[in-house]
């Protein structure tokens, strides 16, 4: 009895090892393993769940037409629950038992910055969907990011409001990562700008009423109203501000770029205005723009099979993948230093976001430019034109 | 004035939610911490119905359908503990909500939705004195005020209601004299399950409802039901609207960030000068185990 139970034991053990040996090195073999970490729930989903399905129909697409260099792509979607401490937990099974080449994510800044240095430690190439500064300034050498940064969002919201005429602004912010770098650049941008901030609030993520500290923004006299945040809590800005009865404009940062937002807030959405990426208004770019033919591409396939609205974080990780792409062909091979080197050489390729310049120094690749300004109109975005 | 009727508005979802607790409370003495998973449950189930058919039957129908979920609960789980401690209700109670949030991820999706306004719209507001306020907040307010007095007609007036009282103050003593304990805290289940998904329909278009929005909202409101002391509907509800007001004053001379730290601070400086809470009784309070 003793010794089959031993000889199970020994057979258990040797088909382990050799599972394990075969999982081995995220490069060997006939696949390459991605890693992706996404907040496909809580209350990041927003971002989450989108970024998740396109990484999938985008790793399915390539796969089908030959993979990369000749081999099929491993994608391992992770849900972090939009928890930096779970993002890096979950990073680090990636990295070290998984052995993957590249992880796309984390959705949210909080959770990159959190994993930012784990990865480049460990020479894995990370492409952060999240847009806070601070991911790719300091650069790290394997660290890049695909969505617009926000000190571009924040010179563009500055922008409108000088067309405007629009001088005293009040400020809130969610205590997020994403919140706290807005209000950062809100807060450093404004002075060079001749905008001057009366009073910046810092709510809790999960809030559900906001009418009290935006009756205190109401008594400052502000001229505009800015909020800074990625969850479903910008829907209920938009709706407190109107019950309050404040009647001045509401600016949004590019976090409300999923119309599900605008949809959520009804009729108190209307008029709100942000800065978003050219997928939200892609049918009317006019023909000859060079992203227009990728976005209705990347907008069709996403809608025809989610059979949902497109947002512009599945299109961070559409670019996170293209770029990954892009870069690993032009390497050659499956050497982070030597993708890593590809993809700061990257230069005029065309994204979901904008067109991506690369280089040592700069890991974020796009300009200002590459937001335009929306606003809500019947419950759908178009954009903004000075009235 | 504006900031007494934001307060207002906070402190009315607190109050809703705190008069839940009260009720399971009320009969076996425990806190039931999926209470606010019952809201959820209420608040999902209404939107999806709400699509076929009119808003106050989507409504009737949440709040039947939760109540038979409460039902199971108590049925599949909580009947089934031999010796009902304290310690091992709360655990249950933190294992089925957990329970419910996932089956809900599963059944609903991440997304966030929301019930459509009862009167107006997002940008509806009336004005009160100069200060304005949206009116489903009345209707908050109105539900909370129904519940309350219909619920202390019942455990005031009907036998049931009394008998479930029974249960809380003695279970043993309750059973000697005929009681059904058990039949009891099945009632006490699917009732704290209809009222939470009546409140989780009547707050739904302001705070929106997501699979994971019950966890937040318990703790406000238990915080609420603690302060109110614990099993009276109406002490639940001014300190609900306390809590709310406290915030927004709070929040007028303080930076936002703090209204939590003060708000808590309060709270433990009134159970350390009145564990009963506000406007629970002290002997009340001291037969209690918990």
């Amino acid at each position: 009895m003793n010794s089959i139970k031993n000889g199970t034991a020994i057979l258990l053990a040797l088909v382990v090892s050799f599972l394990v040996m075969s999982c081995k090195g995220g490069g060997g073999g006939d696949t390459i393993k991605v890693g992706a970490l996404f907040a496909v729930t809580g209350p990041a989903s927003f971002l989450g769940s989108p970024e998740k399905k396109t990484a999938e129909m985008f790793v399915e697409e390539l796969n089908a037409n030959g993979g990369l260099l000749g081999k099929q792509i491993t994608l391992m979607v992770k849900d972090t629950g939009g928890d930096p401490a779970k993002a890096v937990a979950l990073a680090k099974q990636l990295i070290n038992e998984e052995k993957v080449f590249a992880i796309i994510g984390p959705s949210t800044s909080g959770e990159s910055l959190q994993v930012k240095d784990l990865c480049n430690d460990a020479k894995v190439i990370l492409l952060s969907c999240a847009a806070a500064e601070k991911i790719v300034n300091p650069v790290a050498r394997y660290v890049f990011n695909t969505p617009q940064k926000d000190s571009h969002a924040v010179a563009r919201i500055f922008g409108v409001m000088k067309d405007m005429g629009i001088s005293r602004v009040g400020v809130i912010s969610a205590n997020t990562g994403f919140g706290k770098a807005g209000k950062e650049q809100l807060e450093t941008i404004a002075p060079k700008s001749g905008i001057q901030i009366l009073i910046s609030e810092v709510y809790d993520k999960d809030a559900t009423d906001l009418t009290g500290v935006l009756t205190k923004v109401k008594a400052k006299n502000v001229q505009a109203i800015v909020n800074w945040s990625i969850e479903p809590i910008q829907a209920i800005v938009a709706k407190n501000i109107k019950q309050i009865g404040i009647t001045v404009p509401l600016f949004q940062s590019h976090g409300f770029g999923n119309v599900k937002y605008a949809a959520a807030a009804g009729e108190a959405g209307e008029g709100i205005i942000f800065p978003g990426g050219r997928l939200l208004v892609a049918e009317t770019l006019p023909d000859g723009h060079p992203q227009k033919e990728l976005l209705m591409n990347y907008k069709r396939n996403y809608e025809s099979r989610y059979k949902e609205d497109v947002s512009t974080f599945g299109g961070h990780a559409y670019d996170a993948l293209l770029i990954f792409k892009t870069a690993v062909e032009k390497a050659g091979t499956l050497d982070s230093e030597k993708v890593a080197q590809a993809m700061e050489g990257i230069t005029g390729l065309v994204g979901t976001a904008g067109v991506y310049n690369y280089s040592a120094d700069n890991h974020n690749g796009l300009s200002p430019d590459a937001f335009e300004i929306l606003t809500v109109k019947g419950g759908r975005f178009g954009l903004y034109t000075r009235k | 004035m504006q900031y007494l009727l934001s307060g207002i508005t906070t402190g009315s979802i607190y109050a809703i939610v705190a008069i839940g607790f009260n009720i399971i409370y009320n009969t076996t003495g425990i806190i039931n911490f999926a209470q606010g998973e019952f809201l959820m449950l209420g608040g999902m189930i209404s939107i999806s119905l709400c699509s076929v058919m009119p808003l106050p039957l989507a409504i009737a129908l949440a709040v039947a359908v939760t109540a038979a979920v409460g039902y199971c609960i108590e049925l599949l789980f909580v009947r089934w503990i031999h010796n009902p401690t304290v310690l091992r209700m709360v655990v249950m109670t933190i294992g089925i909500s957990i329970l419910i949030r996932e089956i809900a991820l599963h059944v609903w999706d991440e997304k966030v939705r929301s019930l459509p306004y009862f009167t107006g719209n997002e940008v509806t507001s009336v004005s009160i004195l100069g200060a304005r306020i949206s009116p489903q907040i009345l209707w908050v307010l109105g539900t909370c005020a129904l519940i309350v007095v219909l619920l202390n007609l019942f455990y005031g007036r009907t036998l049931l209601g009394k008998a479930m009282r029974a249960c809380s103050a003695n279970r043993m003593a309750a059973s000697l004299c005929g009681i059904n304990a058990g039949r009891m805290v099945t009632v006490s289940f699917m009732l704290s399950a209809a009222i939470g998904a009546l409140a989780g329909c009547v707050i739904s278009p302001m705070t929106q409802t997501q699979y994971d929005c019950g966890t937040s909202l318990a703790i406000k409101g238990f915080t609420a039901a603690i302060f109110g002391g614990l099993g009276s509907s109406s002490g639940a509800v001014i300190a609900g609207l306390l809590i709310g007001v406290i915030e927004a004053v709070s929040i007028s001379v303080l930076p936002l960030a703090y209204k939590d730290a003060v708000t808590l601070t309060l709270l433990l400086l009134i159970l350390v000068v009145r564990p009963s809470g506000l406007f629970g009784s002290r002997e009340a309070g001291a037969l209690k185990e918990f």
